[in-house]
C-alpha cells in the first residue's frame, strides 16, 4: 500500500492502494467515478478510455503509480454540463443501445478532434478502432464524430 | 377504435400502489427523463404523485411518471415500451419521466424478459391497455367531479374538456381523485391512425445518463456496506474443483473470506446452466486486490467429464450429419426421386463454430442473502427465471426473493442463463453480507453459455428449364440442429426435405441473439445465391418466384411465414437499392430472411480495399409491422447489420482439452470501425399489423448478404465462419 496524490477532473484525489493497481480500478473502487468501464483489462477494448493529459489512454493497464501529476480527466469531468461537443453530438445522433463502451468511445473521440480538429472518415475509423462497440453503434458513431468536427469547424 | 377486455382485478392494482413504490432506491438514479436534462422541462416537479396503476404515476402539476416493465439490454424499451403507454394515457412526451420497475407480476401485465426480441410484441397489448385504463379513470375522475357523463368529456395531451362546454382539467389535478375510482373492465383502444407518439422518432430517454457516465450498469451498482466477490472456475469444461489453498488466500491483502461454493441445481427451469456447479469464491474490498488473489488461487481438480477439443467437435459433427437418426423432419412430394430426375444437382457444406456472447459488460450481480429474504439486483434478462432458481438454490418461497434490473452493457442472450446471479446468491449466503460478483473478462468468455457450432448440407435439384424441383437441408450442432422445417424455402418446393439432427457436446450452449437462424440465413441465403446464379437467374428475382408459388399454390400443410410479406422486404430493397444497376469496383450481394415474427431484406455493396473486403454501404428493408420508435428501430437494425457482419468475418471460440482456447480480445476477435460498413440505411415497410421483433432479425441476413457480396468481389463462395479465414473444418 501506498499514498497517491491523483489530479483528476481538476479536483486534488489522495488515495491509498497498492502502486500496481491500475488507475481504472482507482477510479471505480476508491474514487467511486464509475463512469470509466472495465470491459477486458488488457488494453484492447477501449472502455476504460480517459484521458492523460490530452491523450486517450487506457485506463485498466496503466499503474496508479506511474500517473503521477498528470492531469486526468475521466467522463464525469469532459464538461461540467455533459454538453462536451462530443457529447452534445452523441445526444443529436442518438448513438447508444446499450451505452457500456459510450464514455471509452466519447473519450477517445474528444481525444482525437482535439489533436485533428477536422479529422476524414478515414482518420476517425482509424482513431476509434482501439474501442469496441459490441452493440454495433459503429456508423453513428462516426457520424458523431463527424457533426461534432463541424459544429466545431 | 378496439374495445378491449382489462383482466386487471382491483387486488392488483391496490398491491401495485405498495409495490412499485419500493423499487425506489437511494444513491441509485433510475430517473430517466424525456426530456433532456439542459432543457427546461416541460412542467414542475410535482409535491404529491399518484399511482394510477403499476405502469402509471401522475404528479399533481402532470408530469407523469411510466415505469419500464422489461429489462434493458441496449433493444431500447427504456424509451419504446413507455411510449406505447403515453400514447394511450395520452400525455406529451415531454410531460414523462422514465423509471426502471422491478419484478412484479402484480405490477405489470407483460412478461418481464428480454429475449426473442418479444418485448413489444407481447407487451403491445397490455402497454395499450395500462394506458387506456390510466386515461378512463382520469376521464371517470373528471365527469363524477363535474356531475356528467364521460361521454360528455375528451381526454388529449393530458387535459380533460368537455365536448359541449368551456370547463377543462389537467391530469395532475384530477389524479387524485382517479386513484379511487372503479377499474374498468373494457377499455377503448386508439386507432393506430390516430397515433400521435408512435411512429414518431424519439432519442433515448438515458442519452443523456449514458454520455455523462452516470451509474446506470449492474458493475456500477452500489449498497451500503457492500463486499466485492469473484469467482475462480475450472479452466475446462469436464474439470471440477475440488480443493485450494485457502489460507494462503485467506492472508492476502484485501482478502475478507474465501470458500467453495456450489450452485449445481437438478431443476428443468429455463435459465439453469450447470456446467460449472462448483467454484471458488473470493470476497473482498477492491476488484485489483481480489485479481490478485484469484491469480494466487492455486486449486485441485477432478476429471468429471469429457475434456472436449474442436478436431472432435468437427468430427463429432460430420458422424452425425453422415449417419445421425433426425429428430425433427419435413417431406413434401418425392424429394429422393426429384432428385434422381433433376438435371442439375447442387449441393454444399456450411459449418460454425461456436461463438461467445461477449457482452462489453462482464457477467455481474449483487446479492444479500438474510436470513428470510434475498434481494437480488443487477443486469438479467430473466429477472422470473433468475427468482425461481434462486428460491430453488436458497430453500426460500419466491415471495421471500425480490429481483431488481439494473441497465445492461449488452445481453445478446447471455444474460437470460442465471447462474451469475446465482452465484451471487450463494456467495453472499455463504459469506454473510451483500456483495456484488464480478467476473472478469476471461472469467466470462471461458465459461460461456456458448452459440452452438453447426454444420448443415443444403441440396438444390434443378430441371431442365432451371426450375427448383427439389430441396434438402439436413443439419446438426452441437448439440443441435440449426433447422426451421417450416420456413422458407418450404411451401415453394414440390419435392422438399429438412432434418433436424441432434449431436453431443459438454461444453454449455444456449440462445445467442437470433438463435439458429445466425446460421442458418447465412447458409440458405448463400446456398439460394449459388442455385440463382446455376439457375441463370437473378438472386432477387430467384426468390421472388419462389415466394410467389409459396403465395398462390403452396406446398404442404405448415408455414411460419408469410409470403407476400416476406417477397415485400425484397421488393422494397431492391427498389432503394437500385439492385441491377453496376457501378465498377462495388460487389453486390442480397439475402432476406424471416425470424422473430418480422421480415428483413439486406443488400450489401462491397468493395476490395487493399485486399480486405470493405462494406461502403448496406441497404435494409424491414416489415416488423407498426414501428413504436424508429429513431431506435433504426439503430437496432444497423446494429445487427454490423453484428452479423463482425460474427460471419472475425469470431471463433476453441477448445482444446475442454478448454476456451480465446479467453479475451486479443485472441477473439469481434467487429472494429475500420471492418464496419460506411452506411447503413433502413426502410421499413408502413404497416398497421401489430408490431414484431426488432432486436435480432436485423442480424441474419447480413451473414448471408456479406457471403454473397464476398463471392462476387473474390470469385470464392465462402462455406465456413469466421470468413474471414474461411477454411473447412479441420478433419475431412
Amino acid at each position: 500500500m501506498a499514498q497517491f496524490t491523483l489530479n483528476i477532473n481538476g479536483s486534488s484525489h489522495t488515495v491509498e492502494a497498492d502502486p500496481s493497481t491500475p488507475l481504472l480500478w482507482v477510479l471505480r473502487d476508491h474514487l467511486n467515478l464509475v463512469g470509466t468501464k472495465y470491459g477486458c483489462g488488457i488494453a484492447q477494448c477501449g472502455s476504460c478510455t480517459v484521458h492523460l493529459g490530452d491523450v486517450a489512454t487506457r485506463s485498466c493497464m496503466l499503474p496508479v503509480a506511474s500517473v503521477g501529476n498528470q492531469e486526468v480527466t475521466t467522463i464525469e469531468g469532459l464538461s461540467e454540463a455533459g454538453d462536451h461537443p462530443v457529447q452534445e453530438a452523441w445526444l443529436e445522433e442518438d448513438v447508444p443501445q446499450c451505452g457500456y463502451c459510450q464514455a471509452g468511445q466519447i473519450m477517445t473521440a474528444a481525444a482525437l478532434l482535439k489533436q485533428n480538429p477536422n479529422p476524414s472518415d478515414a482518420e476517425i475509423e482509424m482513431a476509434m478502432n482501439g474501442n469496441i462497440c459490441r452493440c454495433g453503434t459503429y456508423v453513428r458513431i462516426k457520424k458523431a464524430i463527424r457533426r461534432a468536427a463541424d459544429a466545431n469547424a | 377504435m378496439t374495445l378491449v377486455k382489462t383482466q386487471y382485478n382491483r387486488r392488483s392494482f391496490l398491491k401495485v400502489s405498495t409495490a412499485a413504490g419500493g423499487g425506489m432506491l437511494i444513491g441509485f438514479n433510475w430517473l430517466m427523463s424525456c426530456t433532456r436534462s439542459d432543457e427546461k422541462p416541460a412542467v414542475a416537479i410535482p409535491n404529491e404523485w399518484f399511482e394510477i396503476n403499476g405502469y402509471i404515476k401522475i404528479g399533481d402539476t402532470g408530469m407523469v411518471t411510466l415505469y419500464n416493465p422489461n429489462p434493458e439490454i441496449g433493444q431500447n424499451v427504456m424509451t419504446s415500451m413507455p411510449m406505447i403507454v403515453a400514447e394511450e394515457l395520452d400525455v406529451p412526451w415531454d410531460h414523462v419521466i422514465v423509471e426502471q420497475g422491478m419484478l412484479d407480476s402484480d405490477a405489470f401485465k407483460n412478461p418481464q424478459f428480454a429475449g426473442g426480441s418479444l418485448s413489444i410484441m407481447l407487451g403491445w397489448e397490455p402497454l395499450r391497455m395500462a394506458g387506456a385504463t390510466g386515461k378512463r379513470m382520469l376521464l371517470e375522475a373528471a365527469a363524477k367531479e363535474w356531475g356528467v357523463s364521460v361521454s360528455d368529456l375528451t381526454a388529449s395531451q393530458g387535459i380533460i374538456k368537455e365536448t359541449q362546454g368551456t370547463r377543462q382539467i389537467g391530469y395532475g389535478e384530477i389524479a387524485s381523485k382517479a386513484v379511487g375510482m372503479e377499474i374498468p373492465e373494457e377499455v377503448a383502444l386508439k386507432d393506430p391512425k390516430d397515433f400521435t407518439l408512435i411512429g414518431t422518432p424519439q432519442k433515448n430517454v438515458v442519452g443523456t445518463e449514458i454520455v455523462t457516465g452516470k451509474p446506470l450498469f449492474g458493475l456500477d451498482y452500489q449498497r451500503e456496506g457492500m463486499k466485492l466477490a469473484m469467482i475462480v472456475q475450472p479452466p475446462a469444461f469436464g474439470l471440477t474443483p475440488t480443493g485450494f489453498n485457502r489460507d494462503e488466500i485467506l492472508a492476502m491483502a484485501g482478502v475478507q473470506d474465501a470458500f467453495m461454493i456450489d450452485t449445481g441445481l437438478e431443476s428443468e427451469l429455463f435459465g439453469n446452466v450447470n456446467a460449472f456447479p462448483k467454484c471458488i469464491a473470493l470476497v473482498g474490498d477492491t476488484t485489483w486486490e481480489l485479481m490478485q488473489a484469484k491469480k494466487a488461487v492455486r486449486a485441485t481438480y477432478e476429471t468429471t467429464g469429457a475434456l472436449e477439443d474442436s478436431s472432435m467437435h468437427d468430427r463429432r459433427l460430420q458422424e452425425a450429419l453422415a449417419a445421425g437418426e433426425p429428430r425433427d423432419t419435413r417431406r413434401d412430394g418425392d424429394p429422393e426421386a426429384a432428385f434422381a430426375g433433376a438435371s442439375k444437382i447442387i449441393e454444399r457444406t456450411y459449418t460454425s463454430p461456436f461463438q461467445a456472447h461477449n457482452t462489453l459488460e462482464p457477467m455481474n450481480f449483487f446479492a444479500h442473502v438474510t436470513e428470510g429474504q434475498a434481494e437480488l439486483f443487477g443486469p438479467t434478462q430473466t429477472p422470473n427465471a433468475l427468482r425461481d432458481l434462486a428460491a430453488l438454490l436458497l430453500e426460500m418461497d419466491k415471495e421471500q426473493i425480490s429481483v431488481g434490473m439494473t441497465r445492461m452493457g449488452g445481453g445478446f442472450g447471455r444474460r437470460l442463463y442465471t447462474h451469475f446471479g446465482l452465484r451471487a446468491a450463494a456467495i453472499s449466503k455463504q459469506a454473510g453480507v451483500p456483495i456484488k460478483l464480478i467476473y472478469t473478462r476471461e472469467d466470462d468468455m471461458t465459461n460461456g453459455v456458448y452459440r452452438p457450432a453447426y454444420r448443415s448440407t443444403y441440396k438444390a435439384g434443378l430441371d431442365a428449364d432451371n426450375n427448383l424441383v427439389a430441396f434438402s437441408v439436413r443439419g446438426t450442432g452441437l448439440p443441435e440442429g440449426a433447422i426451421f422445417p417450416n420456413r422458407f424455402p418450404a411451401g415453394a418446393v414440390d419435392h422438399y426435405l429438412a432434418e433436424n439432427i441432434m449431436s453431443e457436446t459438454n461444453i454449455s450452449t444456449g440462445a445467442w441473439r437470433a438463435p439458429r437462424s445466425h446460421f442458418t440465413a447465412g447458409a440458405e441465403q448463400s446456398f439460394l445465391d449459388e442455385v440463382a446464379e446455376a439457375a441463370g437467374k437473378d438472386p432477387i428475382d430467384f426468390r421472388l418466384e419462389l415466394l410467389s408459388r409459396a403465395a398462390s399454390d403452396r406446398v404442404g400443410e405448415q408455414f411460419e411465414y408469410d409470403a407476400e410479406r416476406y417477397a415485400g422486404v425484397l421488393k422494397l430493397v431492391r427498389e432503394k437499392s437500385g439492385w441491377g444497376t453496376q457501378t465498377p469496383g462495388i460487389y453486390r450481394g442480397v439475402a432476406a430472411y424471416f425470424c422473430h415474427n418480422s421480415y428483413v431484406a439486406e443488400v450489401f455493396d462491397l468493395a476490395m480495399e487493399d485486399g480486405q473486403p470493405k462494406v461502403k454501404k448496406v441497404w435494409c428493408a424491414v416489415d416488423c409491422g407498426i414501428v413504436i420508435n424508429p429513431e431506435g428501430a433504426v439503430n437496432m437494425i444497423q446494429g445487427g447489420v454490423v453484428d452479423g457482419i463482425g460474427h460471419a468475418m472475425y469470431s471463433e471460440l476453441t477448445f482444446e482439452n475442454g478448454a476456451p482456447q480465446q479467453q479475451n480480445f486479443d485472441r477473439y476477435q469481434l467487429i472494429r470501425h475500420l471492418q464496419a460498413p460506411e452506411a447503413i440505411e433502413v426502410f421499413f415497410v408502413e404497416s398497421d399489423v401489430a408490431p414484431t421483433g426488432l432486436g435480432e432479425p436485423g442480424l441474419p441476413p447480413a451473414v448471408g448478404a456479406m457471403a454473397s457480396a464476398l463471392y462476387k468481389a473474390t470469385g470464392n463462395r465462402v462455406y465456413h465462419v469466421p470468413f474471414a479465414t474461411d477454411k473447412p473444418p479441420l478433419v475431412g
